[in-house]
């Protein structure tokens, strides 16, 4: 297996320019994604390569250029619409809920609407309240779409193509600080399989289940955990809806221990939906407690130290782990 | 801005002009019978009728080809038929059967028609405008002649929706013709208490786009305003505003006190009641006799009865298959 080691980032853009390439039907557009190259840099020289007509610059109309990506799929296009951040999605939420996600249903199977939205999720940039939410719990509550969220750059690569093949809605969530990690990318091997939740690393003693951005954290807390000989297994969620319940069930069943690693705020999170669904499916399995890692009911602070408080930390997660363990190892 | 009146010539043959009327008639008929299966609990949920507003649709469909699309809102019965909706599967989807235009998904502010471009029936006020845009841009990226007509109230002008498509279809010289049905209330809100500016034509002038005004109780007078439009969007030249200054004769939805407006406003409305107007020029142009009339009533009264058999007769989609359609069959 011949791999090439790159930034996420890049594997964002050689993701984008790949689709560009492809299928003469694919055009990008959103915010900055023209001249500016991207709030993150991930359509840099785009532009230049593939001309405006298909690298659009659209003005700060959230809802209006989501609707439009819509109609555009429904017009025979597959628009790529770039959401600078999750937080101003929320302007554009309506076009994703009461349109996108409903209209194939509404039309009695008439219409689906082949639309990929990707946007950057989640904090750690000391970039305030108004900019550091994850908000991908609220897309992955709607029935209709897909929600993913690409946590290496492997998925950075190539979950967006094999998105563009989707028939229906799909929500891509790209943390913030993942931008910048580097990581190995396989270009050899087979399409991702979109709604399958991955084994990042496989243990015995408990199941930490995770996604995006706090995938890295939970890495790093195993690393701690095997020196105190705790062998902990992490699932990478990867699809947010549908969730990939049999890889999660699976796990619980081998660790009787789940421990599940979110950014979101803990109450009506995807780690609830998670929890509750090992409740119900693996209950008698289990040695203790779910527990959660979440991130604090606060709206994310500016300052570094307080920002760190609110968020899911490495040794918060090991904290958490040791205190299952403690009590019921 | 013009404000196009009825002197504006056209062109219209007398075989178009009683067509014209029989469409009106048709949405007439089919609404007041709808009232009737509402009252009698056939018809559920909301019902928006488009009763007084019949020549805004039956006028502006004329210059539209099955080539365009059409976006519509959930008073939108009127505009299904005027675009060549079966009345059965108009009728059956407002009955919720598996025999409806939506397959009973949908209902009455839902209608949708592949096959004549007719992109729904979309019921939260302006939403519905940004996918006008984006039809007309794949429109325009896949150099197809086709354009997009937009409807939508008076009320969506108080949307940011209205500003930002307006804005975006203009900055991209995108073919959609905005269509606003201007019947003076947002629900119940008159358009003088939600607008600083009440005259709709000439917001099109901030967004750098023509906005003309026309008299949406004369279908020949919209007619012609439409096929003026549409020629210039069809030229490539951008996008358009049309407000359509027209009158719901009925409540807003099927029932409300309408403390919002007074009973001789109303009847005053109705002194230029569209199809009457129509007729009356008709007749002036004796073109039109009673025994006309009487024939086009009950063909379009046979239509009607046809619709309410159709529907009545359409199965119930089975409960199980309550999750079809969530996504697309071969999708994952």
């Amino acid at each position: 297996m011949a791999t090439i080691r790159m930034t996420y980032r890049d594997a964002v853009r050689a993701a984008l320019r790949e689709a560009l390439q492809e299928n003469p039907r694919v055009f990008l557009m959103g915010e900055d994604v023209g001249r500016y190259g991207g709030a993150f840099a991930c359509s840099k020289g785009l532009l230049a390569e593939f001309g405006p007509e298909r690298i659009r610059d659209t003005p700060l109309s959230e809802s209006t250029f989501v609707g439009a990506g819509i109609g555009a799929a429904l017009g025979g296009m597959r628009p790529i619409v770039e959401v600078m951040t999750c937080n101003f999605s929320l302007l554009a939420l309506d076009q994703v809920v009461n349109n996108a996600a409903i209209l194939r249903h509404m039309s009695g199977g008439q219409f689906s609407v082949p639309l990929v939205v990707r946007m950057a999720t989640g904090a750690g940039r000391r970039v305030a309240a108004q900019h550091s939410n994850s908000f991908e719990c609220w897309y992955a509550h709607v029935p209709g779409i897909t929600v993913l969220a690409p946590a290496t750059a492997q998925d950075a690569r190539f979950m967006l193509g094999a998105a563009l093949h989707e028939p229906d809605p799909v929500f891509i969530f790209e943390h913030m600080m993942l931008y910048a990690a580097e990581g190995e990318v396989d270009e050899t091997g087979p399409p991702p399989d979109l709604r399958k939740a991955a084994v990042r690393r496989v243990g015995t003693d408990v199941s930490l289940i995770t996604y995006g951005g706090s995938l890295p954290k939970t890495l790093q807390a195993t690393e701690h955990l095997a020196k105190q000989n705790i062998e902990a297994e992490v699932i990478d969620l990867r699809c947010l809806r549908p969730l990939d319940t049999e890889t999660i069930l699976a796990s619980v069943a081998k660790t009787h221990r789940a421990v599940i690693v979110d950014e979101g705020w803990r109450t009506g999170s995807l780690a609830a939906e998670v929890s509750a669904r090992i409740m119900e499916g693996a209950f008698y399995d289990l040695d203790a407690a779910v527990a959660r890692v979440c991130s604090a009911e606060v709206p994310i602070p500016y300052a570094g130290h307080l920002e760190d408080a609110a968020l899911p930390r490495v040794d918060g997660i090991v904290g958490a782990v040791q205190e299952m363990m403690g009590r019921h190892g | 801005m013009a404000t196009l009146t009825s002197e504006t010539p056209t062109t219209a043959a007398p075989q178009h002009a009683l067509a014209l009327l029989r469409q009106m008639l048709l949405i007439r008929r089919f609404e007041e019978k709808a009232a009737e299966l509402y009252s009698a609990g056939k018809i559920q949920g909301f019902l928006h009728l488009y009763i007084g507003e019949e020549a805004v649709a039956v006028g502006a469909m004329q210059a539209l080809s099955q080539d365009d699309n059409i976006v519509s809102i959930y008073r939108e019965h009127g505009h299904a038929l005027a675009r060549g909706m079966p009345a059965g599967a108009v009728m059956a989807e407002m009955y919720g059967k598996a025999n409806g235009c939506s397959r009973g998904r949908g209902g009455s502010m839902h209608l949708f028609d592949a096959r004549r471009r007719f992109y729904g029936g979309w019921a939260i006020v302006g939403g519905a405008l940004p996918l006008a845009v984006g039809l007309a841009l794949a429109d325009k990226l896949q150099r197809r002649a086709g354009i997009t007509a937009c409807f939508f109230g008076d009320g969506a002008v108080a949307e940011g929706e209205f500003h930002e498509a307006l804005n975006l279809a203009a900055l991209w010289k995108l073919p959609v013709l905005f269509l606003c049905e201007n019947n003076l209330y947002a629900m119940g809100t008159h358009l003088s208490r939600h607008q600083a500016q009440v005259d709709i034509a000439r917001k099109a002038a901030a967004y750098g786009l023509p906005g003309e005004a026309v008299d949406g109780m004369d279908v020949r007078a919209v007619e012609a305003a439409t096929r003026q439009a549409t020629d210039r969007v069809r030229r490539g030249e951008g996008p358009m505003l049309l407000e359509a200054r027209t009158y719901r004769f009925r409540a807003h939805s099927m029932y409300d006190a309408e403390l919002y407006r007074s009973k001789e406003e109303v009847e005053q409305w109705k002194k230029r009641d569209p199809i009457a107007l129509c007729t009356a020029r008709l007749r002036q142009q004796e073109l039109l006799t009673d025994k006309d009339m009487a024939g086009m009533e009950a063909d379009v009264a046979a239509e009607v009865a046809a619709a309410v058999a159709f529907a009545e007769a359409g199965p119930w989609e089975p409960a199980a298959d309550l999750l079809k359609n969530v996504h697309t069959p071969g999708g994952k």
